[in-house]
Order: structure tokens, then sequence, then C-alpha cells
């Protein structure tokens, strides 16, 4: 169930100063890396059919951000873009619609009227987008655009420079400023995980987001090599759990690039099914950033509902 | 268990193994009946299906069966090791090729879930042929001398919880070092060392090299004392193993032996806990807790105690017992209903000794032997299941203060086969190791097994090793002018 | 059965770099006869800039190659054996052709050949065990060796031997995780460069054995001076090139493996394994327990 952020919880003076959270992020227990993976590795060998299987890939295209982040994109292909996220599939009505739409500040206008009407939610990255490399000014105002031209979602990318040289506190406060310019628009916040490196970096900024108010954690921006990985979702996941059970504050995971294949979605969705657990299992609280995972999502939508194996032919180019 | 995400059955499908009706011994390159004719069957311990019906060795076969073995030696130890190492290695190959069949059938027999068999059973099965195939015409560079002598004929007893791989851990060394065996594998568990012996056929292997004599625990009494036989390996309980050692006395042959174990997990406060967890979970439920190295003691830091059961207990919930043929099966049946007995009553002597008993919500299938996966809290040294091993999925939780307390509990115990350790710190991890007296020590992992790791215990849990360049030494006398044994 | 003798195809021989099939980029070819002056084939010559190349794909493959595990390698080994032992007869013709043996004593040097591939992938998980080890220094320390593949290797093989003695040469390289840029024999490179094919169809990576033919010493000199070149078997370089060579490779101190006379039908030891590994040795405090109070 959604809850509200409250202003005080269990660890609010964590964040009294800059020594102190970096006392509790360097607190945090340790993760094995090999173990890590292997229980990622070892989550990945269920075997999804059936019924089971057409609940993962409903779940699944329900969950999808639908993105388009490219220098090229153009309100036609945004349009259409948000007629897919709307209806995903010409040849049968019954398939969910997408989350949300992503796309960049400047083109959340076109976006929100592709999609009016539906329940498809407008996404929007801000604070300078994928890099974050600008004055905190440049960052709000790339904000407050995206949520003037009503944008329902940011995602922010973090000061990973700030992070990787262990200005923790700043970090935070740019999060914090980030969550009031978005008023009440819900704030994923990415980390870069391929950049942040290790996994301990990779929990140590899964608290500090959740401590500075995300309302969803994002591994990362899917402009880089290494992106979501089912090691550093499970991870974020364990991190969103343990938030929780200490706060009472329950916070979404996005995990972002790299996932193609629906059977890589299904894997992800075990992860949260035995890690985190089903109240994670709705895309209030679980979000896929990918594209052209909707296709192959649903050719195996297609191929459950007919017994045949589909092709590009019967999905859309969006 | 989430029931909004419900996995669906997922079923792998029998039809990959072909079982027969009834098997033979396998003696001298042939499927026979026993000389008195006497047969037992076997069965699947998660339905209590009759799987085939077996030829039971007596002490006839036993000999016709070592007889066999001494004619084959002859030829078998004088190949170039080049020539053993190409058996052994089309035998790796063909174990890959019918893995999926081989799977399936272990599962059947033993009772453990299809993902076990699959994932960790089978590709070690084929992982050790091939490493020992390697070492067969390298023997010089093994550190035994210059010209290591195989010692003639192997006999080699195994249990039911690793039926495959038990024999892969006997049979491939020895028949690298150029000995040949008669093997018996356990009762409950005869139907993989046929289809091996099938196996060999189908490699070529020369008649009388491997031999396979199911049987009870007589066959393999009759086969330990048989005076033709130059070495006994023996894997099983440690009351057997003592009977073995005092029969062994007096005589010429040489002897290893892989017995019980009460394993110690040592979690210290700064353990990454999440993954020590999974670590608990693989140490006791893997095989459902029926392994001689099981992490069956818990030893946890007391301050972090209340922190690891909580998440603990969250993870043992997610843990899907059921029907072992199923790919999501992660908790399969006990092997037979005698060891049912056996768990249940260690069981039930935990809690009369008034350690707190917990397991998570389980529903357990009407037929077939099932145990749910079960947590002692409260638990001290003094108590039985602290001590006694119970071969199933229970797991007995102590606590500690300090790292000597913790290794002097771990080390508190007639056993001393495995440990684990888990701890950020290095140097905590080389020196609390350094202290253990335990033959394998994992250190943020557990249950790790490589054809290449040597394994076996210290005190009442055996002697000697097997894998690795240290497993070579069991099967291998140093050379002699002569040449010969 | 026609009465007419069927024209057969000649194959055309390529390089093997980068797990393809190159010609040389010289554009050149040179003839190749047999023992008795007949022509067999043209080989690709090989320029400096072809060794550049399989340098360059050498370095590629060495991160994956080595960082697989030991039993990978094996299994990957053991499969060229496999292949090879499919294609005995080609082999067979082609070893006769190349070096003037009977069928029968050709048949018997393949023999010999697909059995070292075998000897060698049996070894590349057991190296370690022979020449690393825990050392007990004398502190509170826990210190262990273990053997690593030193790099990119150019291997010479034998002018003679052009089979039994360059899978001789070729294994021991790759076996234990280096990756290698082998100069086939000047006169009888036809069978390396068949081994290439097999070595494409074996799941060995591209990149980790390049086959090159040509001018011995026309390549040999580039790749015993390229800085990016960690090690050198100069098994087919004769007294003076091979002296040449190894001033060359001491600009970068490559580990040298001189010229020695081998009877490659004798079962090999370890120092073929051994010349191409890094020692490396690790040290880490164990701690104490200590009974006067843990600093634990």
């Amino acid at each position: 169930m959604p809850t509200t952020a409250p202003t005080a919880h269990a660890l609010g003076d964590v964040t009294a100063s800059d020594s102190t959270l970096r006392r509790f992020l360097h607190g945090l227990p340790g993760v094995d890396a090999v173990g890590l993976e292997a229980r990622a590795a070892s989550l990945g060998t269920r075997s999804i059919k059936t019924t089971a299987k057409a609940y993962a890939i409903d779940l699944a295209i329900s969950m999808v951000d639908l993105t388009t982040l490219e220098g090229a994109d153009t309100p036609g292909k945004v349009r259409s873009l948000g007629a897919k996220a709307v209806r995903p599939d010409p040849t049968d009505r019954t398939s969910p619609s997408t989350a949300a739409v992503c796309v960049y500040p400047d083109m959340v206008a076109v976006a929100k009227e592709a999609v009016a009407g539906s329940s498809v939610k407008v996404a929007s990255v801000a604070t300078a987008f994928p890099a974050g490399r600008a004055a905190l000014a440049v960052k709000l105002a790339d904000v407050r655009d995206a949520v003037a031209a009503g944008a329902d979602e940011i995602d922010m990318v973090i000061d990973r420079g700030a992070f990787l040289a262990g200005h923790y506190m700043k970090v935070h406060d740019e999060i914090v400023a980030v969550k009031e310019a978005s008023g009440a628009a819900r704030l994923k916040v990415i980390f870069e995980t391929g950049e942040l490196s290790t996994y301990d970096n990779i929990r140590r900024a899964s608290w500090l987001g959740m401590l500075a108010g995300a309302d969803f954690i994002k591994t990362s921006t899917g402009k880089v090599a290494v992106n979501a990985t089912p090691a550093n979702t499970l991870l974020m996941l364990e991190a969103v759990r343990d938030f929780r059970a200490q706060t009472g504050i329950q916070v979404g995971v996005k995990p972002a690039g790299g996932i193609r294949t629906s059977k890589d979605a299904v894997k992800f969705l075990v992860i949260v099914n035995e890690t985190a657990g089903e109240d994670w299992l709705d895309n209030h609280w679980f979000r896929f950033g990918a594209s052209s995972l909707l296709n192959d999502l649903l050719m195996q939508r297609q191929k459950l509902a007919t017994g045949r194996y589909s092709g590009p032919d019967y999905v859309t180019v969006d | 268990m989430a029931s909004a995400f419900d996995y669906a059955p997922a079923p792998e499908s029998r039809s990959v193994v072909d079982i027969a009706p009834s098997y033979g011994l396998f003696i001298d390159g042939e499927f026979t009946e026993a000389a008195d004719g006497k047969v037992f069957k076997t069965v699947s311990p998660s339905t209590e299906e009759v799987l085939s019906e077996i030829a039971q060795a007596g002490e006839a076969d036993v000999d016709r069966a070592v007889k066999a073995a001494r004619k084959a030696f002859e030829k078998w130890s004088a190949l170039p090791g080049s020539e053993r190492a190409k058996y052994l290695f089309r035998i790796a190959r063909i174990i890959q090729e019918r893995s999926r069949e081989l799977a399936v059938l272990e599962t059947l027999d033993n009772g453990k879930p299809i993902k076990e068999t699959r994932d960790a059973d089978l590709p070690l099965v084929a992982a050790h042929f091939f490493y020992y195939a390697g070492w067969a015409d390298k023997l010089d560079h093994a550190g035994f001398g210059a010209n290591p002598r195989p010692l003639g004929v192997a006999g080699q007893v195994i249990p039911w919880n690793f039926p495959l791989l038990m024999l892969a851990w006997k049979i491939a060394p020895a028949l690298a070092t150029g000995n040949t065996v008669v093997l018996k594998p356990a009762e409950t568990t005869p139907l993989s060392a046929l289809f091996f012996a099938d196996i060999c056929r189908q490699a070529g292997l020369p008649k009388g090299v491997v031999n396979i004599l199911p049987g009870y625990g007589d066959t393999g009494a009759a086969l330990v004392a048989h005076p033709d036989v130059d070495k006994v390996a023996f894997t099983g309980s440690t009351a057997v193993g003592k009977a073995i050692a005092r029969q062994m006395a007096g005589t010429t042959k040489k002897v290893t032996l892989e017995l019980g174990g009460k394993g110690a997990n040592i979690v210290f406060d700064d353990a990454p806990i999440d993954q020590a967890v999974e670590g608990i979970v693989t140490g006791i439920f893997f095989n459902q807790g029926q392994v001689c190295c099981a992490g069956s003691r818990l030893l946890v830091q007391e301050s972090i105690q209340d922190e690891l059961l909580d998440s603990l207990k969250r993870r043992l919930s997610t843990l899907r017992l059921g029907d072992p043929l199923d790919k999501n099966t992660d908790i399969g049946a006990i092997n037979s209903a005698e060891q049912l007995s056996r768990i249940t009553t260690l069981v039930e002597q935990g809690e009369a000794e008034g350690a707190e008993r917990w397991s998570p919500a389980c529903e357990l299938p009407s037929s077939g032997y099932w145990f749910a996966p079960t947590l002692f809290t409260n638990v001290t040294q003094a108590h039985t299941i602290a001590r006694d091993e119970i071969f199933g999925p229970v797991l007995s939780v102590l606590t500690f203060r300090t790292p000597e307390e913790a290794v002097a509990k771990a080390n508190n115990s007639q056993y001393g086969l495995s440990a684990g350790i888990w701890t950020e710190k290095g140097s905590r991890i080389l020196a609390v190791a350094s202290k253990l007296r335990a033959g394998v020590i994992w250190s943020n992992t557990f249950n790790k097994f490589d054809p290449t790791s040597p394994f076996g215990g210290y005190k009442e849990s055996g002697f000697g090793r097997e894998g690795g360049r240290h497993g070579l030494e069991a099967y291998l006398a140093p050379s002699s002018p002569e040449g010969e044994r | 059965m026609s009465t007419v003798d069927r024209l057969s195809v000649f194959k055309t021989y390529k390089l093997y770099v980068g797990g393809k099939f190159p010609r040389s980029e010289s554009g050149r070819v040179y003839e190749v006869t047999d023992s008795k002056g007949k022509w067999l084939a043209n080989a690709p010559q090989s320029s400096r800039k072809d060794a550049r190349d399989a340098v360059v794909a050498a370095r590629k493959a060495f991160g994956g190659w080595s960082g697989a595990t030991a039993y990978n390698r094996g299994q990957i080994l053991y499969r060229i054996a496999e292949m090879l032992e499919g294609r005995k007869d080609q082999f067979v013709r082609e070893v006769a052709d190349a070096e003037g043996l009977s069928k029968s004593k050709a048949s018997v040097v393949v023999d010999a050949a697909i059995d070292r591939w075998v000897w060698y992938a049996g070894w590349t998980d057991k190296i370690a065990q022979v020449v690393g080890g825990a050392n007990p220094v004398a502190g509170p320390y826990f210190n262990l060796s273990s053997p690593e593949p030193t790099g990119v290797v150019t291997v010479l093989a034998p002018q003679e031997s052009s089979f039994l003695g360059l899978i001789s040469v070729v294994a021991p390289v790759i076996a234990t995780g280096n990756t290698a840029v082998v100069i086939a024999s000047e006169k009888s490179p036809l069978p390396a460069l068949s081994l290439g094919e097999v070595l494409a169809t074996s799941d060995l990576p591209g990149g980790v054995v390049n086959v090159l033919s040509g001018r011995t010493a026309e390549i040999a000199s580039p790749l015993a001076a390229h800085q990016d070149v960690n090690a050198i078997d100069l098994a087919g370089a004769d007294g003076v090139l091979a002296k040449e060579l190894e001033i060359a490779a001491a600009d970068n101190l490559k580990r040298v493996l001189r010229p020695q006379p081998v009877d490659y039908n004798e079962t090999p030891g370890i120092d073929r394994l051994t010349a191409f590994l890094e020692t490396k040795t690790v040290w880490h405090p164990t701690g104490s327990l200590g009974a006067s109070g843990s600093s634990y």
C-alpha cells in the first residue's frame, strides 16, 4: 500500500551533519559481491510458465516507462511513443498500457497531449541528465520547467562526482532541493550504478537517496555501458525493504537500461517477489526503464495467446 | 511467500529418462542376477512409488566382482596413462551429454530438487571425471615420487545423499591412477550407479575395470572385508566408519573414510548480512541438510542475533517445498522413511531438552517422506541437537561473544569436517580459519565444491582427502624397484 | 562412378587472425612445395602489418581467455582434440605432403599431435597446484604464490616438425591462459594454417591463437621488438636469427625461450608451461586471537 513520507522518522538524526551521515553510510553492512551475484543468478533460474508467465508479462508491460531520450527526438517521435504507451498492441486491445512515457523536459508538453485521457503518466528526466554536471540553479530550473509543462514524475540524476569524492551531504541536499522543486511530481533518483562501480557504493547511495526523500531509487540513465543488472537491482530491493522496516516509508525501485527481453523482465519480477515482496509488485512501486523491451513483451504475450511464435511485423515501430 | 505472483507448476519431464523395471549387478562388463537371485526395490522418496527392482549382491557376487577387478587390473594398470586418460575423458563427455537424463534420474531416486541435480550434482560429476582424466598421464608431477604405482583393486562404498557425485569422487581418481574398482551404491539410491555402468559401456571401458554391486550394509561389509581388496574407501556414517577402521586393523589395506560432521557456520557482527543469510540457508537446507559438511550449527555473535534471526526467518518463508521434479522447488523429500524417523526423533529430543523450535508455514505433501525446514534457537553446546548429526533440514542456533569463544565452540565437537566464517574483515577470516579444526573452511560462502579442491575431515569426520592433487594420494603407492605392487 | 578423374577444388590458404581468415594485407603469397619440389599451394606471405594486427587481436583476447576458468580452458582444449580427431585424414595428408612422410608415418604423427592436445587439456587446472602454493613465512601472515599467464606470446613454430612440433609449442602457451601469435614453419606452413580451421570450430575465442605464414625472419623481427608482446618462443629460429631476436626482445624484457633440440615424440615436461607464467605472491595478515584479548 502506498504510504506518504512523514518529515520525521526513525532515522531523522542521521542527516544532522555531514559527519553523522558519513558514519551512518559507512556503517551499513558490507556487500559480498560474489554472494550477491550468486543469489541474483539463482533467482534467475526460477521457471515461470503458463499462468505465472501471463501474469508477469502483463505486470511487466504495466511497469514499463516507455522511453525516448535522444538528441534527435521530435514532437512526431514523442507523439508516436505516447500513442504506443497508451495502446501498445495493435492486434490486441486487452494489453495493458505502460506505466509512463519518459522524455526530456522540452518534450513534456507534447507527451502530455499524446497520453491525455489515459492512465499513462509523463515522466521527465531533469537536472542536466544524463551527466548531471551543471550548477544547482541550472538543475533546479530544468526541474521547474518540466513540472510547469505538466510532468507527473521527475527522474533526476545525483552528482556522482560529489558522491565519489565523499561529499554525501552535498548529494543529499541536492536531492532535497529537487524534491521541493518537483512539487507534487514523484521523484525518482538515478544513481548511475555503473559509475558508482561497487556494490557498497550502490547500497550507500540507496540509503542516501531514501533519507533525502526519494519516491523511487533508480539504477541508471541507460546512457553508459553497464546499466541495470539483476544483482544491483536485488541490492536496491534489499535497501527499500530494510528502509521500510526501519521507518515505515515505502520507496519504489526502477532498473533502467539493458533490459531487452521478456525473460530478463520476468527475472527482475522474481527478484522483486522474493526480496521486497508482493507490495512492490505494482507499477506504483516498480518500473522498468526500457524501450525495446515492450515489443518483446508484446510478442511473448501474443505467443501465450495464440500458441504461435510472433515476429516484428506484428508489433509496432514507435 | 507472495500470493500475487504465484509460480505455476513447472515440472521437468520424466520422459527424458527410461528406467527399466529391473536391473542386475554390473560385473565384468555385464549385467547379471545375483547368485542367490535376491532382489530389492528402490523407491521414489517423494511419492513412495517403486521405481525399479534391483539385484542384491551377496558374498558370492562380491567375490566374483573382486576377481573380475583383479583380472582387469593387470591390463588397466599397464596401459599408458594417456590411454587411461582418454577413457576418462570419454566418460566425462558422455556424462555431459546425458546430464539432463541423469539429473532427472537422480532426483527421482534420491528426492532432491531437480534444480540441484541439474545445477550442482551433474556439472560436478562431469567436472570430476574431467579433472582426474587429466592426471592419469601426469602422475610423475603429482608430488608422490617419480613413478607412483596404483594399489590394485579398490572396494568403495558410497552413501545416498549425492549418489552419482560420490561415485565420481571415488571412481575418477581410482581409475586415473590405474586401479580398478568394485563400488557399492547405497540401497536407497542404486540407479545412477547402474546408469553409470551403461556409460562405461558406451565409453568402451574394458570390462572388469568398473564393477557395480547394489546391496545393503552386508554387501558393503563383505566388500571391505574381502581379502583381495587392496584399498577401501568409505563415505557414510561415523559409526560404520569406525567399524570399518576396526576391521582394517592388522591388514595391509589402505583406508580412507569420509564420515559425519556438525559444521559450525560462524557469523560475526560485521558480516555482510544478506549474503550471510544466503550462506546459512545454503549451508543447512541445500540437499535438505542431508550433507556431511552441512552448516548445521549457526554460531551468531550475540550482538546481532535478533537482527540476523529476523532476516533468516523472513528468508525461510520464501523456500518452496514440494515435488522435486518441479523446477521451482527448493526443498525436496527426505531420502527414506528411516532417515525421516531419525530426524524426527532428534528434533523431538531438541524440544524435550528445551530448545525453541520454529518452521516457516509449510504444507507437506500427503505421500512421501517430508520434513519442513526447521530452526532451533536458544541452543547450547550441552544440547543433543548441538552435538549429534541430524542429517536433515534442521538448524541449531547458538551464540558467542568473542572470536575466541566462537572458535572454542566451533571446535568443541568430535567432528571436524567443515566450518563457515562470515565477516568483512580479511584478517579475521584468516585468523579464525587458522584455529578451526576442520578440513574445509568456507569464508563468506558455503557448500562450494570443485574437483581441484581437497575435501575431507579432521577427527571423527574421517581421514584422507578427496579432490585435488591430494586426492590422488589415497590410490597410489610409492614406486618400488620392482615397479609392481 | 565416373571413369574421368574428378577435378578437385584447391583450398586457398589464409591466415588465421582474430578468429577470422584474412589474406596478407600485403597481398603477397609464396610457393609451398612438398619434399620433392611439387607445388602444393601458395601461402600468404605475411608482412609486419599482419604481425601488428595479430598482436592487437591477441591482446584483445587476453583478458577474456586468462579470465576464463582453468576448467573452461581445459574443456576448449579438449574440444580442439575432438575436432582434430574428426579431421585426422585431412591432417595425415597435409603432414605427409609437408614432411615427405609415408601415410602410415604421418598417421603416427597426427595421432601423437591429437594426444598432445589432450595432454595439455588436462594441465590447465593442475599447473597451479604443482607450481603454486602457500609459503610458510616467519610471521602472522598468510602468503600464497600463484602462477599467472604473462600475456601475449610470440611463437616461432619449429621449421621441421610442422604439426606435432607446432602443437607442442602452441598448446602449452594457451593452456595457461596466454594468447599466441604463431609464425608457422616457413617451408611447411600448411598444417599450421589448416589448424586455424580447427581452432575456429572449437569454441576457442578469436584472437587466442593467431597463425601467420611467410618468411620467418621477416615477421619475427617486428614481433621480437614489439613492445606489447610479453614473451617469445624461439623454437623455429636458427642460431643467428635466434640471437638477433633475443637482442631485440630485451627492449621490453620479454621472457625468452631459446631454441633447443627437442624430440617432439617424447612426453614433454612442464617447462613449456612454466616458461610463460609469472608468479604472484600475496601477503595477508592473519592477526591473532590472543589470550590477552583479541584485537577483533
